[in-house]
Formats: C-alpha cells, structure tokens, sequence
C-alpha cells in the first residue's frame, strides 16, 4: 500500500474463542496495586 | 470504531475492536474523518482537494476500504461474541496477602493509613497464613497457576512467618498440581542480603518502594522521626536489581501533586541503573494537598510526553529501559475476554488481612462494608463475587466510547467506589491519564516494530 503501513494486524475477536483460560497473571500483582493495566499482560497459553 | 492521533511525526491510527495498528500518511489521516458506516462521504471529503488530487484521494479510499474488509479499520464490535461465549467458573487464582498491618515508615500519601488499614497494626500469624493457602486452593478450581504477593504495611517486618507461609504454599501446591507464584512489596528497610538471597530463589517478583529523586522521596516516604528512606534504601535496590539480572523486579513509586514534574523521578530512577521501573499516579481524596486534580491534567500530560520523548532516544541509543505503563504488547498480549474483565477484584483476586478476613483487594481493606469473608470459616460471599465476575468495559458506561478500554480493562474498581461513586464509574482523571499513557505505549511499540 502507498498510504499506509499496517504495524501490527492483530484481531481481537478471534482470541475469544481460544482464550479465557485465567492462567495469567492478575495485573494488579505485577507492579501497579493502584491502577489497572492489561496491556502488558502475557498470554499463558499460547 | 477508531482512534488516530500524531505522535513522534507519525500519523498513528488504531483500529479498537480489532487491536490493529496503521502508520498513515497526511491525507489517510485526514480522510479518515469523512468515512462512516465504512462508507466515504466524497462531498464532503472535497474540501481535501485543496491539498490533494481527486486521483489521490479515491486512491487512499481505495486503501481504506481494503483494510476495511479486512476487518483491520472500523471492525466491528465483537460484544455479542464474548457474551456468547460460556462463563468460566468462579474461581480465586490470585491473593494480596498482607503478612504485616505494621510499618517502619510514615508516608504522607499511604492508601493502607500507614499499615494499618484503619484498624489496629498487626502481624499474620502462620496459622492464617496456612488458612489463606488452604482457601485459594481450594478455591482455584483447574487453575495451575495462583499468585500470592506477600503485602503490607511492610512484610519484611513478618519476614520469618512470609518464608513459613510460602513454604507451605509450595508444598501444598505440589500436593495439589498447583503452581504458586511469588511476590514480595518492600520499601527495603530491613531488607538483607539473607532476606534478598531467599527472595530470590523462592519468589518470582520483588517489588520496591521507591518515588525516584531524593528530594522528593524524602519528603513524603519518611520514618517515624521524619527523616527521609533514600539513602537507606537506594544502594539496597542496586543490588537487588543486579542480582535479579535487571529482571523480575520494578522499583516501583507514586508521584503526588507535589512532584507533578514526575518525569524526572523516572529518569532518575534510569540514570541510576534501573531498567524495570513503574511511578504511578497517588491514589487520594480530591481534598488533600498532595492529589492530583483535573486542572493539573495538562502539566501530566506534558511528563509523559516529555518521559516518551527521552524513552524513544534512549531506546535508539541502546540504553533503553521498561517504563510500566508505556509497555504494551501489540503482537499478542491478552485474549479479548481478559481485556474486557480487568483485575478481577472480588472474584479471582482477594485481599486477606492479619486476621483472615477476605476483601475483593488490597485497596477495600478495612472498609468492613466490602469485607467478603474470612479464611477461617471458609466463608466466601459469592453472591458478592459474581457482581464483581459482571463488571466489565461493556457494563460500564464511561467506557463503551473510549479507545483504550481494551488496554485498562476499565480501571481500577477501588478508584471508581472511592472517588467517582461506584465500582462501575470509572474515575474521570485515572481515565484521562490512561488515555495518555497509552497513545505514548503506541507511539513507542509504533517506532520499536516499524
């Protein structure tokens, strides 16, 4: 494409089926304890 | 549903259901604006050609409607996907455990009323240590993994019963096929090299308490006797992060509306050596003079600005560092369903006190109107717990039209019932610098993946 630079294709709706398995970790435990944040979050079944 | 804004010269557009990000030129950019319901509105967009071509426009449009049936610009809502999508059992994976309702420091700014939570200082005895274990097994249904964050107050004050507690928690969880992950929050007072050496081997993350320059640590991290934690703690910290090989730790701070030029506190904190550091906003009462308050947003967003800037020189000059709330991971990250429910406060998350009571986290401790239960009868409010399992972007309101809901799952439910009146209101300001923190995250991910 001349105009733009897809970064990343990601699709969200296609990880509902696979996820939901609640290994990760809770995202207040990592470092914040004030705030909440998921985007950083690892999945953990990959 | 997009989002585009212009940061370190790039056009930057986000596709929010979809999670797909584009680096657009001037006219994508602008012609985006015109585009509704996945059609272009081509009257209107004639007010371009004073800077483009005709030619140069249909084009782009052409581009647009491509990636628009590609389901990667204005994709659709996938709401009635996840509500279709069958609700996982109610479980509890995840434990603040707070060993000590005690502290050796004062600070002006602390949520826990200086470890003791509005209630009377404490210390858990191993007994409720064991009974907590014993809880958030039997609770965790088929999860493997369960974290326990030993808290406080100061748990290094506790220290003997933590170790006593994790030991057990390792050798129930082998009896069970569990998988305990620990953590430890410290403002690294007592800390030694025999407590830094058996955290290391036994616990996955070390958090330390830290506000960055010695000014301003000191004026609101202080002792009884008033003076200041830096130069006790900062070498301390070195160490532990060298030892830990720059991973699986975060000095970790709290700026307050008396360093609003929080920026350089990071920076401080990365010109020390540090390379996994979080400074978040102070949590408090709009009435105390130490809060941030929504005419101080502007000045905010200036730092992170200012921080994102010195962050992408760094990154290009290789000497880099973690900023936790710039990281954010485009190319996989969490499964929509855990983007949508957040922290899990109340379900999978509790808090327990010294005595064994349970609360949904940390930050509701001592506020016996949201205490759930307690480990030594085993009582869990589950009732209670499947109001928290509801709570999500899509039931909250202030939340449907932002773009970056699928990267705070809805903020912090604390927040909400202690300032914006319901743990289903987001909290306006946590919201406004949110927002901000993740476009500099985008912006950032955008340069480090091109």
């Amino acid at each position: 494409m001349k105009h733009i630079k897809t970064v990343t294709k990601s699709t969200l709706k296609e990880t509902i089926c696979k996820g939901g398995c609640g290994e990760c970790q809770t995202s207040c435990q990592s470092a914040c304890k004030t705030s909440c944040t998921v985007a950083n979050q690892k999945c953990e079944n990959k | 549903m997009i989002h585009k804004f212009e940061k370190f010269g790039n056009y930057i557009v986000l596709d929010v259901n979809s999670g797909s990000v584009h680096v657009v030129d001037e006219l994508t950019f602008k012609l985006l604006d015109f585009f509704k319901d996945g059609d272009i509105d081509l009257d209107a967009a004639e007010v371009l050609t004073e800077k483009f071509t005709k030619e140069e426009i249909l084009e782009t449009c052409g581009e647009i409607k491509e990636l628009i049936k590609a389901g990667t610009l204005f994709s659709e809502d996938w709401h009635d996907e996840i509500a279709k999508k069958e609700r996982r059992d109610p479980v509890v994976k995840a434990m603040c455990l707070h060993v000590a309702h005690d502290c050796n420091l004062r600070c002006k700014y602390c949520f826990a009323d200086k470890g003791a939570y509005e209630g009377e200082t404490g210390l858990m005895s191993l007994e409720t240590g064991k009974k907590a274990i014993d809880f958030v097994i039997k609770s965790s249904g088929k999860r493997k993994n369960i974290e326990i964050d030993f808290f406080g107050g100061e748990p290094l004050m506790n220290f003997d019963t933590t170790c006593s507690i994790l030991e057990y928690a390792k050798a129930e969880g082998e009896k069970h096929g569990k998988n305990f992950r620990f953590t430890i929050t410290t403002n690294g007072l007592l800390l030694d090299d025999k407590k830094l050496d058996y955290i290391n081997k036994n616990m996955s993350n070390i958090v330390l308490s830290i506000d960055g320059r010695k000014e301003v640590n000191d004026r609101v991290r202080v002792r009884a006797d008033g003076t200041g934690s830096y130069d006790s703690i900062v070498d301390k910290f070195k160490k532990v992060a060298d030892s830990r090989n720059q991973d699986n730790y975060y000095v970790r701070g709290t700026y307050t509306g008396y360093n609003k030029d929080f920026a350089a506190d990071v920076l401080h904190l990365a010109d020390l050596g540090f390379k996994q550091i979080s400074i978040e906003p102070v949590v408090a009462a709009p009435e105390v003079d130490y809060s941030l308050k929504e005419e101080d947003l502007p000045k905010l967003f200036e730092e992170y600005d200012k921080l994102a800037e010195e962050m992408r020189k760094r990154n290009k000059e290789g000497h880099g560092f973690n900023f936790f709330h710039f990281m954010i991971d485009l190319t996989g990250g969490p499964c929509a369903l855990k983007r949508v429910s957040g922290c899990g406060a109340g379900c999978e998350y509790v808090a327990v006190t010294p005595e064994g009571d349970i609360y949904p986290c940390h930050q509701f401790v001592g506020k016996k109107e949201y205490k759930m239960g307690s480990v030594w009868d085993g009582s869990f409010d589950r009732e209670k717990s499947e109001e928290y399992a509801k709570i999500n972007v899509y039931t909250k309101e202030a939340c449907k039209d932002c773009f970056a809901k699928f990267y705070c799952s809805g903020g912090c439910l604390a927040s909400s019932a202690n300032y914006a009146g319901g743990i289903d209101k987001p909290y306006k300001i946590a919201c406004e610098l949110e927002r901000k923190r993740v476009e500099c995250a985008l912006a950032l991910e955008v340069e480090k993946l091109q």
